[in-house]
This record gives structure tokens, C-alpha cells and sequence, in this order.
């Protein structure tokens, strides 16, 4: 048992969600890992990696006072991860265009046969209610090398208004 | 030769501000032998900082002739370096021996003219860019007590300089 906890929090977005949450969880015995906080549509959005020596039930008795205030969605999942198991991505991915459907559906498709581990996406809505542009970023790591990637996408992007744009990430130790 | 111990933060000797190099002698020869097999025999890297190996002098190596495709002046032994004029940003991943186990966004100068002197005390006029003008500002800034943590920008919607190919 790795005593590693993954707790999800979803609800309609408010000031002071996080500050009460982590407050919770540190008056608890909960020590925080990773975390990573995302705000869509009005909606908030949390992941958050948290040690505690207790069980899950226990876990959420903690923090479920603070779930009820604030009407948050909580969830918890014991997990065999730990710390620095992250992956470095190599190549960043960059599309938009007219906003239609199936544009996320068919690329992430095509990455996914060109060798491709999506270790982050991003994508947003821009434009006007009535032209709307889809806007993507992926960051990923490539299998088969950067230029399959190129390759693929190629297909991809022929004949349709939209720009992709694949950049190798060389990461730098020094 | 000797491989030297790197100081990894939290440790506060990697914030302090190096001397410039005064004395052009064996004892630098050597320590730059060593700080180049350190180096060497670490994880993969691209340059070393004397610093990063509690050594207080303004003394740097780069080397990103390892990387494919990559313009480059081979190893570069970099002593009191001075940066005279910077042109462009770009956003890259870095890295560091002393920061383990974390990667960051961070945004350098595109271009650099660079003026240094070498092992004999020589001084010498550099025009890099891209990875290795990347690379040069990377360990400048540990002569300076400054990591790349101090620089990061957001991992999220981050510029990238793109190639556009369609």
C-alpha cells in the first residue's frame, strides 16, 4: 500500500475552493504530491495526488465537510503511483482552425497510429458564436520519432481549413 | 582528475554570485579538466556551471555537439563570459543537474553575441543560437546564483517557435 491517494474535485466554480480544500487536507495529516487545476466553462476542476497515512474512507470524512459548503464532487482513488513518474514529452502539437466536429476525434486518432502518447492536451474555443475556431495544443511523446508525426498529420490537415504545426521539444540538461 | 560532487537545490551555495576568473594558471587548468569530466560521466548533459560544483569562479562548459542536427561550436570552455547583445525569445524545456527529477518551460534570448576568454586567458568574440545560445544562458545564470526555476513560464499555452509546414 503506497498510502497514495488521487482526489478529484469537480463543482461550479468560487473563490476559495483550493485554499479550503488543501486547508482540510493539511489539518487532516495529508501531504500534497503533484496537482494539476483546470477552470472550464465556469467549472471548477482539480486532481490532486494526496499521501495520508489513513484509509480512503477516512480520507473522505476529512474532507467531505468542506465538499458539502461548497457543493463539490468528490472523489477518491487509492492509486499505486508515486512521485517522478512523469514522462518528458518530445514533440508539441498545434492545430486550429473552423471549429467542427470530430477535429479532436480524427487527429488524436491518427497520433495514436502514428505512435504518439499524449501526455497533455489543451484546447479552447475562440472566435464569435457564429464563426467559432477551435484551438488545440498537445504535448506528447513520440514512439516512432518526431517525423512519423509530421507525416501523419499531413493527411490530416490536406484539403480541410486548418493549421497544424509540429514542433520537436528538446529538452535541455544542463 | 577527480569528478566532483554536484550541489543539488534546495542547497543555498547555488544562489550565490561567482568571481570572475583572475588567475590563468595549472590549478584552473585542472579544475576545468575536472569540471569537464564531471561533466562527462554524469547524467546527459549539455553544460556544467563551476558553481553547480561549489566552486565560486566565473567558469562555464558547453557542449551540445551530442545533439542531432544542432548548430554548434563543439565544446566550449567559457571563462568570465559577458553577453553583448540578444536578439529574439524562445520558449524551451530545460533541465538542470542540480534541480532533479522536474523539467520547466523557460524563455531565452534567440540569439546571443557573446564575449568570453579561454583556458590561456584569450579573449574571444561568439555569435550562438538556438539549443546552444539556449545552453550558454542556461549556465551563465548559475554564475549569477540563478536557476532555471527562477525563469519558468507556464507549462500551459506556452509559445513554442513553430514550424508551419501546412
Amino acid at each position: 500500500m503506497s498510502n497514495w491517494y488521487m482526489l478529484t474535485v469537480v463543482g461550479r466554480d468560487r473563490p476559495g475552493i483550493v485554499s479550503q480544500v488543501t486547508l482540510a487536507l493539511y489539518k487532516g495529516g495529508g501531504n500534497l504530491g503533484e496537482a494539476s487545476m483546470v477552470r472550464l466553462g465556469g467549472n471548477f476542476s482539480i486532481m490532486l495526488m494526496v499521501h495520508y497515512e489513513g484509509t480512503a474512507e477516512l480520507l473522505g470524512k476529512l474532507i467531505s465537510p468542506v465538499g458539502d459548503k461548497l457543493h463539490l464532487h468528490i472523489h477518491i482513488d487509492s492509486i499505486k503511483g508515486a512521485l517522478h513518474q512523469r514522462l518528458e514529452p518530445d514533440v508539441r502539437i498545434s492545430i486550429y482552425g473552423a471549429d467542427r466536429a470530430g477535429i479532436v476525434a480524427e487527429t488524436t486518432g491518427v497520433l495514436v497510429e502514428a505512435g504518439l502518447n499524449i501526455l497533455n492536451l489543451e484546447s479552447d474555443v475562440g472566435g464569435t458564436p457564429t464563426n467559432p475556431i477551435y484551438i488545440m495544443e498537445i504535448d506528447g511523446a513520440a514512439r516512432n520519432g518526431v517525423d512519423s508525426i509530421r507525416v501523419a498529420l499531413d493527411s490530416v490537415a490536406k484539403g480541410k481549413n486548418i493549421k497544424i504545426s509540429v514542433t520537436a521539444i528538446n529538452t535541455l540538461m544542463g | 582528475m577527480a569528478i566532483l560532487d554536484i550541489l543539488v537545490y534546495p542547497d543555498p551555495r547555488l544562489a550565490q554570485i561567482s568571481s570572475p576568473v583572475e588567475k590563468f594558471d595549472d590549478e584552473l587548468l585542472s579544475f576545468i579538466f575536472d569540471l569537464e569530466e564531471t561533466m562527462r560521466v554524469g547524467p546527459p548533459s549539455v553544460g556544467i556551471a563551476a558553481p553547480q560544483v561549489g566552486h565560486f569562479e566565473r567558469i562555464i562548459i558547453v557542449d551540445v555537439s551530442s545533439k542531432p542536427k544542432i548548430p554548434n561550436h563543439g565544446r566550449l570552455t567559457l571563462i568570465n563570459p559577458n553577453i553583448l547583445y540578444k536578439q529574439g525569445s524562445m520558449v524551451g524545456r530545460e533541465g538542470c543537474l542540480s534541480v532533479p527529477e522536474y523539467t520547466g518551460n523557460v524563455s531565452r534570448a534567440e540569439k546571443i553575441t557573446l564575449q568570453a576568454l579561454n583556458k590561456e586567458g584569450k579573449s574571444l568574440d561568439y555569435t550562438l543560437e538556438g539549443f546552444e545560445a539556449r545552453a550558454v544562458q542556461h549556465e551563465i545564470d548559475h554564475l549569477d546564483g540563478l536557476l532555471f526555476l527562477d525563469r519558468l513560464v507556464s507549462k500551459r499555452n506556452s509559445l513554442f517557435i513553430r514550424k508551419v509546414y501546412k
